[in-house]
C-alpha cells in the first residue's frame, strides 16, 4: 500500500503535481521508486494514495472511460469531468476501497485546475491539496508558505520542500521526489534524487 | 440510544488535546501552549494556562490526559520546592527534567501525560527537555500533543539555530496557530512565557491577535 506523502498545486496555467516513491507492505519496503502519478489523459494526472492495487484499478477504470468520452466528444476532456468519474467510483464502493486521489491538470475551459478526493468519496476543488499520512506532518508548513499567484518554478519549489519535510518525518514516506508540471504546452515530469533534496537547518 | 438524557461528554475523560512547544535561544527558553481542554467533543475549559510552574526558572507544558499531567507538575513542584531548599540554589533544569522523567517512566503504563520541560540555569543557560514515555532528551525545541503532527514540517523548514528571543516567541506563537487552525483539540488563546537570567515573562496572544494564514 501507499502510506504516501502527495501533493498538487494549481498556478496560473497550469498545475504542479508531486508526491513521494515509497510503496510499503508492512515494514518492507516493496518498491522504493514508485511512480505514484499517474496519467489518465494528455493533460491530466492523478496523484495516488492508499491501497496500491484500490488506486491502480480505479485509475485504469477512469482512464478507459475518459478516454471513451474523449473520443465520443472530439475534444480533450475537463479535468472536472475526470474529477467526478474518480468521485463516483470512489462514493459508490467506498466501504470496500481505500483510496485517497488527487486529481489534476489543465484544460482550455478553466486552465490548471486541482480536484481532491479522499476517502469517503467527496470531491472538492482547491487551490491546492496535500494527502496521504505524511500529509499530516506538513500542513502547518503549507499553510504557512502557500501564497496565491505563485509562478509555476515557485510551486516546484514548494511542492518539493514540502514533500522533503514530510519524507523526513513520516516512516512512510520516502524515496526520491517525483514532481510533474502540467500546463498548455504539455507535461513535463521530473525527479530528485534523494541527495538533492531540499535540506533544513533542523535536520 | 443512551439511557439517561446525560450529554455524552460527562462521562468522557478530560484531555488537554492540545499543541505545546518549547524553543532554546541563547540566553533562555520560550515555552508556549494552546489554551484548550476538551472532553470528547465538548470545549471544557477554553482559557486554560497549561504552563506550568515548576520552580522560579523551570516551567513544564502539559499534555494528554489534564489529570495525569497536573498530577505529575504538582509532585515535581514539591520535590524540586525541598531540592532547592536543600541544595541552597535554584534547581537545575535538567533536575527538573529529570523528576519528571523519573514519574512518566515509572508510572508508564497508567499515565498518559507529555511534559516538556524548559528553563534557564546559571550551569547550561535555556534548555529544553522531551520526556516522552518517560526518556529524557535535551533538544533545541520541542513540539507536544496533538496539535503538534500538523506543524512537524512547518517548525522543520523554519528554525534556525541562533534566533533571538524575539524570534522565538514569533516562532512559537506561529506554530501554534498553524497547529489550532489544524487540530480540533487545539484552540483558544496562546500562552507564551519566557525565561531568562533576569526571571520570567509571562505573555497571553488573544484570538483576533494571533497571526492568519492565507485561507482565514
Amino acid at each position: 500500500s501507499f502510506q504516501t506523502t502527495i501533493m498538487a498545486v494549481e498556478f496560473d496555467g497550469g498545475v504542479v503535481m508531486g508526491a513521494d516513491s515509497r510503496t510499503t507492505t508492512g515494514a518492507y519496503i516493496a518498491n522504493r521508486v514508485t511512480d505514484k502519478l499517474t496519467q489518465i489523459h494528455d493533460q491530466i494526472f492523478c496523484c495516488r494514495s492508499g491501497s496500491a492495487a484500490d488506486t491502480q484499478a480505479i485509475a485504469d477504470a477512469v482512464t478507459y472511460q475518459l478516454g471513451f468520452h474523449s473520443i465520443e466528444l472530439d475534444e480533450a476532456p475537463l479535468v472536472q469531468t475526470a474529477a467526478n468519474l474518480f468521485k463516483e467510483m470512489c462514493y459508490k464502493y467506498r466501504e470496500e476501497l481505500m483510496a485517497g486521489i488527487i486529481v489534476a491538470g489543465w484544460d482550455k475551459r478553466r486552465g490548471g485546475q486541482v480536484y481532491t478526493v479522499p476517502m469517503g468519496g467527496m470531491m472538492v476543488r482547491q487551490p491546492f491539496s496535500i494527502g496521504g499520512s505524511g500529509s499530516s506532518y506538513i500542513y502547518g508548513f503549507v499553510d504557512s508558505s502557500y501564497k496565491s499567484g505563485m509562478s509555476k518554478e515557485e510551486c516546484l519549489q514548494f511542492t518539493a520542500n514540502a514533500l522533503s519535510l514530510a519524507m523526513e518525518r513520516d516512516g512512510s514516506s520516502g524515496g526520491v521526489v517525483r514532481l510533474a508540471a502540467i500546463s498548455e504546452s504539455g507535461v513535463e515530469r521530473r525527479v530528485i534524487l534523494g541527495n538533492q533534496l531540499p535540506k533544513f537547518a533542523s535536520c | 440510544m443512551p439511557l439517561s438524557s446525560e450529554p455524552s461528554w460527562l462521562n468522557c475523560e478530560v484531555s488537554t488535546g492540545t499543541t505545546i512547544m518549547a524553543v532554546e535561544f541563547e540566553g533562555g527558553v520560550v515555552i508556549g501552549s494552546d489554551s484548550r481542554v476538551s472532553a470528547g467533543q465538548s470545549v471544557v475549559n477554553r482559557v486554560m494556562n497549561k504552563l506550568s510552574r515548576l520552580h522560579d526558572n523551570v516551567y513544564c507544558a502539559l499534555s494528554g490526559s489534564a489529570a495525569d499531567a497536573q498530577a505529575v507538575a504538582d509532585i515535581v513542584d514539591y520535590q524540586l520546592d525541598l531540592h532547592s531548599i536543600a541544595m541552597g540554589r535554584l534547581p537545575l533544569v535538567r533536575s527538573a527534567a529529570n523528576m519528571v522523567k523519573d514519574i512518566s517512566y515509572k508510572y508508564k503504563e497508567e499515565l498518559v501525560a507529555h511534559l516538556i520541560v524548559a528553563g534557564w540555569d546559571k550551569r547550561s543557560g535555556g534548555q529544553v527537555f522531551g520526556t516522552l514515555g518517560g526518556l529524557l532528551i535535551r533538544q533545541a525545541f520541542a513540539v507536544g500533543g496533538s496539535g503538534s503532527t500538523y506543524i512537524y514540517g512547518y517548525v522543520d523548514a523554519t528554525y534556525r539555530p541562533g534566533m533571538s528571543k524575539e524570534d522565538c516567541l514569533q516562532f512559537t506563537t506561529n506554530a501554534l496557530s498553524l497547529a489550532m487552525g489544524r487540530d480540533g483539540s487545539s484552540g483558544g488563546v496562546v500562552y507564551l512565557v519566557s525565561i531568562t537570567e533576569k526571571g520570567t515573562e509571562e505573555k497571553v496572544v488573544l484570538g483576533n491577535n494571533l497571526p492568519q494564514f492565507f485561507d482565514e
